[in-house]
């Protein structure tokens, strides 16, 4: 299945962000679905401050993943159409776009809510906006909107990328595949 | 003319000595009882919009104070629905079963400055829990300000009993801060 085209792989630093950021990211989706219908309760505390310190490290891994990518050439696009690689590149700008602005809607929905993020229980951050219901219940649906807009493009690149490595045989998965070579 | 002026002094004296000792007027509106709690490390606001003090209290005679003061639970404002619900709930106030909380003073001793140590019994929810608060006093005007702080153990009191209890969730301490606005009260 695999070709002799597709020798080049991503670096071992971008391979590592990939993955963890992949599983962050997921984890982070299903428990915040999962915590919003809970009642008041320990667990529901819980889960709202685990959401909150992984938005907060998403968000700083997705800095170092932004300034990775821009200091390191990514290997070359496999053959495809133009609109396919047009498509492909407009979807990762745009998950890049959505690795800030949903955890920083998250934190400025938590600011305007009244509870600022304390990281692990111990690092205070700063509120960028000010405690405000109205402005709370404005930016909430942002959040979510965001959120499943991401979810939709995951779904599409995951799609994308597991098309090219099984229908089109390209060995497209080798280049992020983890471990070595 | 003699007459006349020891006939104003007593005019005087009696327009004092009618005042009564207890004529000390809680001001609701420059009054505030907030506290803060850590939930997970986040400090969490909340205050109270009902409470009424009784206080007799003399500068002068510091010892002989009594102050009695009772809050409100049910008027309890934490910026969130959901949350004002839940500490309703047996659990934490139990505020069909306990309305109030209740402070009742026990001695006063003028620590100097204008600060006093307010000693007493705290009574929330069917537990009464001895207390030592310190207050300072300031004066401008007519109105006298009484202000202070103190750690409330929250579990001493069952506030957050159940699956509440673990400190790690909800801290143990918490904040409690006080500024009472009273008339009538004598110079410093």
């Amino acid at each position: 299945m695999s070709s002799a085209a597709t020798t080049e792989r991503y670096s071992g630093t971008a391979i590592a962000l990939h993955w963890l950021l992949a599983l962050a990211l997921i984890g982070s989706f299903m428990v915040g679905v999962y915590m919003v219908d809970l009642p008041v309760s320990p667990q529901r505390l819980k889960l709202y401050n685990w959401h909150k310190w992984a938005g907060i490290c998403i968000l700083a891994l997705s800095g170092l993943r932004l300034l990775w990518r821009l200091t390191h050439r990514p290997p070359a696009d496999v053959a495809m159409p133009a609109w396919q690689r047009q498509s492909a590149h407009a979807v990762h700008i745009l998950l890049y776009l959505l690795f800030f602005a949903v955890p920083l809607a998250g934190w400025a929905y938590s600011s305007a809510a009244g509870f600022p993020i304390v990281v692990f229980g111990v690092l205070p951050l700063p509120d960028f906006v000010a405690p405000s219901k109205e402005l709370a219940e404005a930016i909430k649906p942002a959040h979510k909107i965001l959120v499943f807009t991401m979810a939709l493009l995951v779904l599409a690149h995951v799609a994308a990328a597991l098309k090219h490595h099984f229908v089109d045989g390209d060995g497209l998965l080798e280049r992020m595949r983890p471990g070595r070579r | 003319m003699k007459t006349y002026l020891a006939i104003s002094l007593l005019a005087v004296a009696a327009s004092f000595a009618t005042t009564p000792a207890c004529a000390q007027q809680l001001v609701p509106a420059g009054s505030e009882i907030a506290f803060t709690s850590k939930q997970m490390g986040v400090p969490v606001d909340g205050k109270f919009r009902k409470f009424d003090a009784k206080v007799a209290f003399d500068p002068k005679k510091p010892e002989t104070a009594n102050i009695a003061f009772s809050v409100d639970l049910a008027s309890v404002s934490l910026g969130v629905a959901e949350t004002e619900a839940e500490i309703a709930k047996p659990d934490w106030f139990d505020t069909k079963k306990f309305p109030q909380a209740q402070f009742q003073s026990s001695g006063v001793k003028a620590t100097g400055g204008g600060k006093y140590e307010v000693t007493g019994r705290l009574t929330i929810k069917g537990t009464a829990q001895n207390l030592v608060v310190p207050v300072t006093l300031t004066q401008s005007g007519g109105n006298t300000t009484a202000a202070g702080s103190f750690v409330l153990k929250r579990l001493a009191f069952r506030i957050g009993d159940g699956d509440w209890k673990d400190t790690s969730m909800v801290a143990d301490d918490v904040q409690v801060r006080f500024k009472l606005a009273l008339t009538g009260v004598g110079a410093l």
